[in-house]
């Protein structure tokens, strides 16, 4: 049973790992730019998310599994899918009103 | 206002509830307060450290220095709670005995009770250092920082007021259910830690990544305070991948079996003394 687990885990890591595409999105003022990201389906995609406030922001995926605090005047890496199509929201915690985004999936 | 009350919230109650629930699992056991209130203020004082070098931390290990640290210290946290969970099934009896009876003794009462410390400790540093934060982002963003301010702290009053309550109504289980009860609290708890830890490993890029089994999202929001509380309690997750349900099955049967195993010798020593 745990061998067969094991199998699967690499299995599906080796599909993941292909290629790497990167897209930037910053934010400022508590809102992302641009706030609507288009990205290819069934791949994983590398979101460069530069926080350009002094104020640190916490990246969190609303309809995925994810989060990462961005400290104040830097960049995180944060690595995203791969994702059926569809719209798949993501807000910055520490100011949810008006930072909101949606990643487009095609 | 309420916003941040509910943001601060929310992180709050994970550290009060592992908190009280460890509060309520020593109950009985001498310096325990003593040893988890050590475990809270190194934690705070942690959680400030943590929240200053943020921006390097982040940074550290090509970018998954913050996955990293939440991944130890969960896990961290999941050793400690096995480690309390193995070493109850030892001394559980002598404490009921105890609490019925102060006189009864408790061997190994006056033994450092490391593990208390750190695993109060790390409940309290990993959501503390996100509150931090939080109320610096706020205070430093201006215009509504006094309400944002209050709304944070009455968070953080909630968020304690909520695991003194659970602590005041798990100390209402007779005395010879208490620690079986807790026992299996913390058996979960740790559970979902390591899932939760397992997920940030997963976001590192250490494990792979995997598509999630399913997503419940819909039925219960993981933001609801329903989905919250089982989050925290039994490790609910909306989309858990296999890697989540491996890490939380396999601590399971571990603690499980490692409570099973000392609680079975420490029937034979007292069957063997009694004889």
């Amino acid at each position: 049973m745990k061998k067969l687990l094991i199998a699967a885990l690499f299995a599906t890591s080796t599909t993941a790992m292909a290629a790497e595409t990167r897209f930037e999105i910053s934010i400022k003022d508590h809102m992302f730019s641009p706030a609507e990201v288009t990205i290819p389906a069934n791949q994983r995609v590398k979101l460069v998310v530069s926080n350009e406030d002094a104020t640190p922001e916490e990246f969190e995926g609303e309809d995925f599994t994810l989060e990462k605090v961005i400290p104040g005047n830097s960049k995180a890496t944060i690595m995203v899918g791969p994702f059926e199509p569809g719209r798949y929201e993501f807000v910055g915690e520490f100011h949810e009103d008006t930072a909101k985004g949606v990643l487009i999936v095609e | 206002m309420l916003s941040s009350a509910v943001i601060v919230f929310r992180e709050v109650l994970e550290a009060a509830l592992i908190v009280s629930i460890l509060l309520a699992a020593t109950c009985g056991l001498p310096r325990r307060t003593l040893w988890i209130g050590a475990g809270l203020i190194a934690g705070l004082a942690g959680a400030c450290i943590v929240a200053l070098f943020a921006g390097s931390i982040t940074s550290a290990f090509e970018g998954t220095g913050q996955e990293l640290m939440n991944a130890s210290i969960l896990l961290i946290a999941v050793l400690m709670l096995a480690w309390h969970n193995i070493w109850m099934s030892h001394h559980a009896r002598e404490l009921v005995a105890h609490m019925k009876n102060v006189s009864a003794k408790i061997t190994d009462g006056s033994l450092p009770l490391y593990f208390l410390a750190v695993a109060s400790g790390m409940a309290v540093l990993r959501e503390g250092s996100e509150v931090v934060l939080f109320m610096y982002s706020v205070t430093a963003s201006g215009s509504s920082a006094s309400s944002m301010m209050t709304g944070s702290i009455l968070g953080v009053i909630a968020g304690i007021l909520v695991g003194r309550l659970i602590y005041s109504g798990l100390l209402r289980i007779p005395t010879a259910r208490l620690f079986q009860y807790t026992g299996w609290m913390i058996l979960l708890l740790a559970a979902g830690l390591a899932a939760s830890a397992s997920g940030y490993l997963m976001q590192a890029g250490i494990l792979p990544y995997q598509a999630p089994l399913w997503d419940s999202g819909a039925l219960l929001s993981e933001k609801s305070i329903t989905g919250q509380l089982l989050h925290i309690l039994i490790g609910y997750q909306e989309r858990p991948t296999a890697i989540h349900l491996i890490f939380y099955l396999v601590t399971l049967c571990t603690i499980i079996a490692g409570m099973r195993w000392v609680g079975h010798r420490s029937n034979l020593r007292l069957q063997n003394s009694g004889a």
